[in-house]
């Protein structure tokens, strides 16, 4: 993985100081609420219904053993013990003390780590496939680029205030684990017979209200041209976007407004006139980089057959939770942050210790978050694979569901976040709770159910196979449903079945769906086929067969 | 008196706006709209001449003018409107500005200060209660930078530097 040198230290340590300045001057009344507001927000740090969340930064989903041993570390001191994963790969305390941030700040900067630009109007954390590097279909691996980006956005003068946030994907296959096309830049690695490798570049994707997959601006822009190209989009938007009204302010608005053409050409006039005072990535600062991401020094072995003659509850666990590898002899194993009856996405620091122990053993001392709220051990060797299920079943990490039903995503919802308008964790357990059979959940296959507390859209709803979203009516939590959303790879936004269900329906309502789907699938056919093939209505009609007083 | 910081100097502001000046030798800044109307007229001025600019306004419309003038003044109406970071990065780059660069509005604070030097402003001139010790101080939080800029803040280092 990337290693700082003396500037990126520097630059972090600089900026555990500048933070420390801020806070204590609105400690210290000289900086109002609303002046500390965009400057904490910068930072990661929110204030929450509860108390002050702070997002830590986790670049493209990478962590070594030693950051992830450092996160435990400060949950056990600076907060209640556990973190949360999110879909941006990154880690949120939820009760730290505003007057200890800066500590906790200085803490991760001893471990190459920062909360910089987790939230706020301005380039957020660069995510990527969490199968970067070792996936059986890449074309190149995405890290490299992704930790390219992510410096030239850090700090970056002119694009710190920004009309509204900015979040950049990176994928490296042709099957889009990293959801790029539902970002504000999607680049998708692409190699050319002549040209070598590049990338295609798509802009104006985004979640949230009025959901839009991003349309090609460049079918190809050579490696070396990437920051001045993404230097170009954002100015572009920087001066044109939206500023009047924060719910028009993404830059999907305004390349809707322009129309893809006229936009594309006021970035390539950008591009071209400014190629002079461009940031440069030169060929030795990309081999610079590149050479943190060189591939580990495998053993050679052979592929083996890990799963025959053992119980059933490891082979399913080999089936669903593991994943295969490029180099023979080793596969990837999804730690599961999915247990039934925990909240999705959440890690106790006993879980995170023994998760970091178990990777600097059998996983070159590396651990990966993926968008989907799990974990990756990356490298894997298949014949550990059988201890490895033994120790993360007894960290309670080895439940058997990754891509099932009960795998779903879920915003923190409001429990926890103050913008939400429905709870998420209540809801999670209650479709858990009835999807409890492993054998029903198999039989389901593929279900991707994404949830969020509100329309801001962290939990990706817009994109799940099954997408939930939290409304509120009349002050009572009530859940929308919608069906046939996907992002990886053949990208489509969700259908809105009907009239929202109460809070204790959402499970039954589900239930009735997936039904539906068993009654009318085809040999083989996965859900989100069957919606494809039928369309919502025989959904709709099914799902609200029980109860026609549905409001 | 109006002060201001000038290359990291606090100074009494030898500038004045439409409406302050006293003599036709003033130095003076005009609001755009003005300068538009009647170009000819501000450029036979004797003293030297600035120009004002809202967030809103297109810095390629002072192409034609930027041998005439001694200082442009871009505002922030607030610290949350960062148009004025672009209008000064392409001043100072594409179009080659190598005049008084002001930044001047309720956004000009010591928060933005590092990264507003580094578009390339070379003055400062917040609302009249900010602290200009502050700010200069401000100036100094980092000498490192990941991207180009310009060269006053003299940082030990940059990465991505342009060509």
């Amino acid at each position: 993985m990337y290693r700082y040198d003396e500037l990126d230290q520097a630059l972090v340590d600089q900026r555990v100081a500048e933070f420390r300045d801020q806070v204590r001057r609105h400690l210290a009344g000289e900086l109002s609420e609303e002046e500390f507001r965009p400057l904490r927000l910068r930072n990661g740090l929110y204030i929450q219904r509860h108390a002050p969340m702070l997002r830590i930064a986790i670049p493209y989903g990478l962590l070594s053993c030693g950051q992830l041993r450092t996160l435990a570390a400060i949950a056990r001191r600076y907060d209640r013990g556990y973190g949360h994963f999110t879909t941006r790969q990154n880690l949120q305390l939820n009760w730290p003390a505003l007057a200890d941030v800066p500590d906790i700040l200085a803490e991760l900067a001893r471990v190459q780590m920062h909360a910089i630009q987790t939230s706020g109007n301005c380039v957020r954390n660069v995510t990527a496939d969490h199968m970067a590097g070792i996936a059986p279909d890449e074309i190149d691996d995405p890290r490299p680029y992704c930790e390219i980006i992510r410096q030239w956005a850090t700090l970056h003068p002119e694009f710190t205030y920004l009309p509204r946030k900015f979040k950049i994907a990176v994928t490296g296959s042709p099957e889009d684990r990293a959801a790029s096309e539902v970002h504000d830049i999607g680049l998708q690695l692409r190699r050319d017979a002549d040209a070598g490798i590049g990338f295609t570049v798509r802009v104006g994707g985004g979640l949230g209200r009025a959901p839009v997959i991003g349309q090609i601006i460049r079918e190809w822009l050579p490696l070396t041209q990437l920051l001045g190209y993404l230097e170009a989009i954002l100015r572009v938007y920087n001066l044109h976007g939206r500023r009047d009204n924060i719910h028009k302010a993404r830059i999907k608005v305004l390349v809707k407004a322009l129309g893809i053409e006229r936009f594309r050409a006021e970035v390539e006039r950008e591009w071209q006139a400014g190629r002079a005072h461009a940031p440069q990535l030169t060929r030795a600062e990309l081999e610079r980089v590149r050479g943190f991401f060189r591939p580990q020094p495998y053993e050679t072995l052979a592929d083996c057959d890990a799963a025959t003659g053992r119980e059933p509850a490891f082979q399913a666990w080999y089936r669903y939770n593991t994943r295969p590898h490029r180099v023979p002899g080793y596969r990837a194993v999804l730690v599961s942050l999915k247990a039934h009856g925990a909240v999705p996405g959440d890690m106790t620091c006993a879980q995170m210790e023994g998760v970091a122990d178990l990777a600097d053993r059998v996983s070159f001392g590396l651990v990966r978050s993926t968008h989907t709220q799990n974990l990756l051990l990356a490298d894997v060797p298949q014949r550990v694979l059988y201890e490895v299920w033994r120790e993360l079943a007894a960290l309670g990490l080895a439940m058997p569901n990754i891509g099932m039903l009960t795998d779903l995503i879920a915003c923190p919802g409001l429990d926890f976040c103050s913008l939400a308008n429905a709870g998420t964790i209540s809801v999670a357990h209650q479709i858990q709770q009835r999807f409890d059979d492993l054998d029903y959940l198999y039989d389901l296959g593929e279900i991707e159910v994404k949830m969020s507390g509100c329309m801001n859209a962290c939990g990706h709803h817009h994109v799940g196979h099954i997408g939930i979203l939290g409304v509120d009516k009349h002050g009572e939590e009530w859940y929308q449903i919608s069906l046939g959303g996907s992002a990886n790879g053949f990208t489509a936004l969700g259908e809105v079945i009907g009239p929202s269900v109460a809070q204790h329906e959402v499970a039954a309502t589900l239930e009735r769906i997936v039904e539906t789907y068993r009654e009318l699938r085809e040999e083989g056919e996965r859900f989100i086929d069957t919606v494809r093939r039928l369309g919502v209505t025989p959904f709709r009609e099914r799902a609200y067969a029980a109860h026609p007083a549905a409001a | 008196m109006r002060h201001i910081l000038r290359q990291r100097e606090r100074l009494a502001d030898d500038w004045r706006y439409l409406g302050e000046e006293s003599a036709e030798t003033d130095p003076l800044i005009v609001p755009l709209a003005q300068l538009r109307n009647d170009p000819l007229q501000w450029q036979r001025r004797t003293g030297r001449l600035g120009v004002r600019l809202g967030p809103a306004d297109a810095v390629d419309e002072l192409a034609p003018l930027l041998g005439r003038l001694a200082l442009i003044a871009l505002e922030f109406p607030n610290p949350g409107d960062g148009r004025g970071y672009s209008q000064a990065r392409l001043l100072r780059g594409r179009l080659g500005f190598r005049g008084e660069l002001r930044a001047v509005g309720a956004g000009v604070r010591q928060d933005q200060a590092f990264l507003l030097a580094r578009c390339g402003f070379d003055c400062l001139e917040p609302p009249a209660e900010m602290d200009l010790e502050a700010l200069r101080l401000a100036l100094k939080r980092y000498d490192v930078a990941y991207q180009p800029g310009t060269a006053q803040l003299e940082l030990r280092r940059e990465r991505f530097s342009a060509p």
